[in-house]
């Protein structure tokens, strides 16, 4: 077991690494660079600035050296725990992303409980009424679910709640708490309104797990144990939850390796939607600005939460399944 | 033997697949909104009823006039007049739905010129008013902010998204089977390259990483550009399930008899993939491609509608979504949400179809 993880773990680097050069070749391609966007947004409000202040800024931020050179300061900052300066806000990029941070995995959190919360009861009540009303409606909503993109439920939970509540369903905390320090007060306020955004992020997974639960247990279902089980008396719900449902459960936990990634970024369209402080929306500005250190911190995070994500999957699963572990220990 | 058993046994696979997917209903249905949705992509000309460009900021905002099929008895389609009157505060237009007074509406009328297919000269278009001075005053599905008719974008949009994750899909299929067909029939050196290189696109988290390949897209792009660019980038991530899965097949078809007798036979390696291997999971391959179209059509709204993806004044669903933005605007004009509704309606029908294939696909299915 030590052997995987540790095996796992040292892979890890080498990934990141990978994703590195790939990251900086992306924010790097755009024709032109921060500075070329920045003189143009200038002109545009009306003001200009001379060519030999744009030479010395692009000297200061490094945007004359080769590309290479680019990358091995990033790399060599990066590794000192040093994210670099934000071009366009002129603040470290740490600064910049850690509340933001913080509040991106704590969305995703929450909408991965609401998700194993709703998708594992309504599954095994599936599953144990067949073709029920209950599960045909479960069924219609599961397919309406999956076809509904986040950002158009995000949508239209707004409207309905301007349109008939009178009611603002943006941001994470309520206007006076928003720039506040993190008191108890602001986690409280936080947790009313981090179920929305939520529950809309979550959505469509709780959807597919409902149908991966319902299926698993209906399988299980069918075996002879069961049979046996309710032979000999055993009361339906206690038959079913005491062994059908837990191995029902194990093929779930390998969902985690996907879903926990598709979290940390489906929630990057939400927030935009939702005008959530994420890092999302700070990445979108950044992209669209070229502000390039920004925005490649920002994607590294990201993939580092995909291979944290696929990670904790896989030792759930070698800790769940003796069989993986033996086959890759 | 009776009839019915002997019909079945000498089938060919693709009617046996034919008349199990016909048992499912739902997935029946989808494909036949499926065909009527594409049957827009062709002819996007002749559905819409105006110019999907034509603006006229006094017909801002006009709401849905409902189709009605029936006069009285009589089979005579009409559309309830909007009468508009601006409000002297806001200096907004403010429009009225008068059911009293009834424009005359005919399938199959004559308007303006376009090609059909892009070849043929014509005139015809599927519905519109039945007067030519009536057609600036029926806008089936209401008028947008700049007063465009939001029937006819919704036609366009449909070929652009509909187009969109049909060739991204294609794109990714032919990427799958070809990188996954050399991992799984040649092996060695090839597959770990290959299987790395998935390990490494799966790992990726593939929204931000789409959009900064999306902004990364040159501003001065043209249209055509632009949406070949979003199928590629797409598809990037999109073959690589296909490409494991194709890898499996090959691996084991490779140790079958029928793929040593060809060998034996002298046929070249070319000819016993395409034609023994590949046709034994080639509806397989298609029932997986249908459900991946979704996902595509799902991603190209998204990047649209956050900017990042089809860009103005190209039309899909992602573009005609951004228009819904803003939630004033939209409590104001619910019906710029309808492309919202056609988007779920596609998506649900390729994912009923999807399963439809999948289940009729498989040989030993009931």
């Amino acid at each position: 077991m030590t052997r995987f993880v540790l095996k796992r773990l040292l892979l890890l680097p080498v990934l990141l690494f990978v994703f590195s050069v790939a990251v900086f070749a992306i924010v790097q391609a755009p024709p032109g660079d921060f500075l070329t966007t920045y003189v143009a947004t200038l002109a545009s409000s009306g003001s200009s600035i001379s060519a030999e202040q744009i030479a010395a800024l692009r000297q200061e931020f490094g945007l004359d050296q080769p590309v290479w050179i680019q990358y091995l300061k990033w790399m060599q900052n990066l590794l000192s725990g040093n994210l670099g300066l934000s071009l366009e806000y002129q603040r470290p990029n740490a600064e910049l992303i850690g509340e933001r941070l913080v509040l991106t995995v704590v969305l995703a959190l929450f909408a991965f409980a609401i998700t194993w919360i709703v998708a594992i009861p309504a599954g095994i009540y599936s599953a144990m009424h067949p073709r029920s009303v209950f599960d045909y409606v479960l069924t219609l909503l599961n397919y309406v679910g999956v076809a509904t993109p986040n950002f158009l439920l995000a949508l239209v939970l707004m409207w309905v709640a301007f349109a008939y509540f009178g009611l603002s369903a943006t941001g994470l905390f309520s206007p006076d708490l928003v720039d506040a320090p993190w008191s108890a007060a602001r986690v409280v306020d936080l947790l009313k309104h981090v179920w929305l955004p939520a529950v809309v992020l979550g959505v469509a997974g709780t959807a597919r797990l409902t149908r991966v639960m319902r299926a698993n247990l209906l399988d299980e279902l069918n075996k002879p144990y069961v049979t046996t089980a309710r032979a000999k008396g055993l009361s339906e719900w206690r038959l079913v939850l005491r062994y059908p449902a837990r191995l029902a459960l194990n093929p779930l936990v390998s969902t985690i390796g996907w879903y926990l990634p598709l979290l940390f970024s489906g929630s990057l369209i939400v927030a935009t939607v939702m005008n959530l402080p994420n890092i999302g929306p700070l990445l979108l500005r950044a992209l669209i600005n070229q502000d390039m250190y920004l925005a490649g911190s920002i994607l590294l995070i990201y993939c580092f939460l995909t291979i944290v994500g696929t990670l904790i999957s896989d030792i759930l699963l070698a800790w769940l399944d003796p069989r993986i572990r033996i086959e890759e220990g | 033997m009776s009839t019915t058993e002997e019909r079945i046994s000498v089938a060919s696979n693709w009617r046996l697949v034919w008349w199990r997917f016909r048992r499912h209903r739902l997935a029946v249905l989808s494909a036949l909104v499926l065909a009527v949705l594409y049957a827009v992509v062709l002819v996007p000309d002749f559905a819409s009823t105006h110019d999907p460009e034509a603006t006229d900021a006094r017909l801002a905002f006009m709401p849905i006039q409902r189709l009605h099929l029936f006069d009285g008895w009589r089979l005579a389609p009409w559309v309830p007049a909007v009468t508009g009157k601006r409000n002297p505060t806001t200096l907004r237009m403010e429009w009225r739905i008068d059911e009293g007074r009834k424009i005359p509406v005919r399938f199959f009328v004559a308007g303006q010129p376009y090609r059909l297919l892009g070849i043929v000269p014509a005139r015809v278009h599927l519905l519109g008013a039945a007067a030519a001075e009536d057609r600036e005053r029926v806008h089936l599905f209401g008028t947008d902010r700049l007063g465009r008719d939001q029937w006819s974008r919704l036609v366009y949009g449909t070929r652009t998204s509909m187009t969109i994750g049909l060739t991204a899909v294609t794109l990714s299929v032919i990427l799958g089977v070809v990188l996954g067909g050399i991992s799984g029939y040649i092996g060695g050196l090839a597959d770990v390259v290959i299987q790395r290189l998935i390990d490494l696109l799966q790992a990726l988290p593939t929204i931000p990483v789409w959009l900064a390949l999306t902004a990364a897209l040159p501003r001065d792009w043209s249209p055509q550009q632009v949406f070949l660019a979003i199928t590629v980038i797409l598809s990037l991530v999109g073959w690589t399930t296909l490409g494991r899965e194709v890898r499996g097949r090959f691996l084991a078809l490779r140790e079958e008899d029928f793929v040593l007798a060809a060998e034996l036979a002298g046929v070249s390696r070319r000819r016993i993939i395409v034609r023994h291997m590949v046709p034994t999971f080639l509806s397989h391959i298609i029932a997986t491609s249908t459900l991946a179209i979704p996902a595509m059509i799902i991603s190209e709204t998204s990047l649209s509608f956050l900017g990042l993806g089809i860009r103005p004044p190209a039309i899909s669903w992602g573009v005609l979504l951004q228009e819904a933005q803003n939630i004033q605007t939209v409590a104001l004009a619910p019906w710029l949400l309808i492309p919202g509704a056609v988007v779920i309606l596609s998506v649900l029908a390729f994912n009923l179809v999807g399963d439809g294939l999948r289940d009729a696909a498989d040989p030993y299915s009931q």
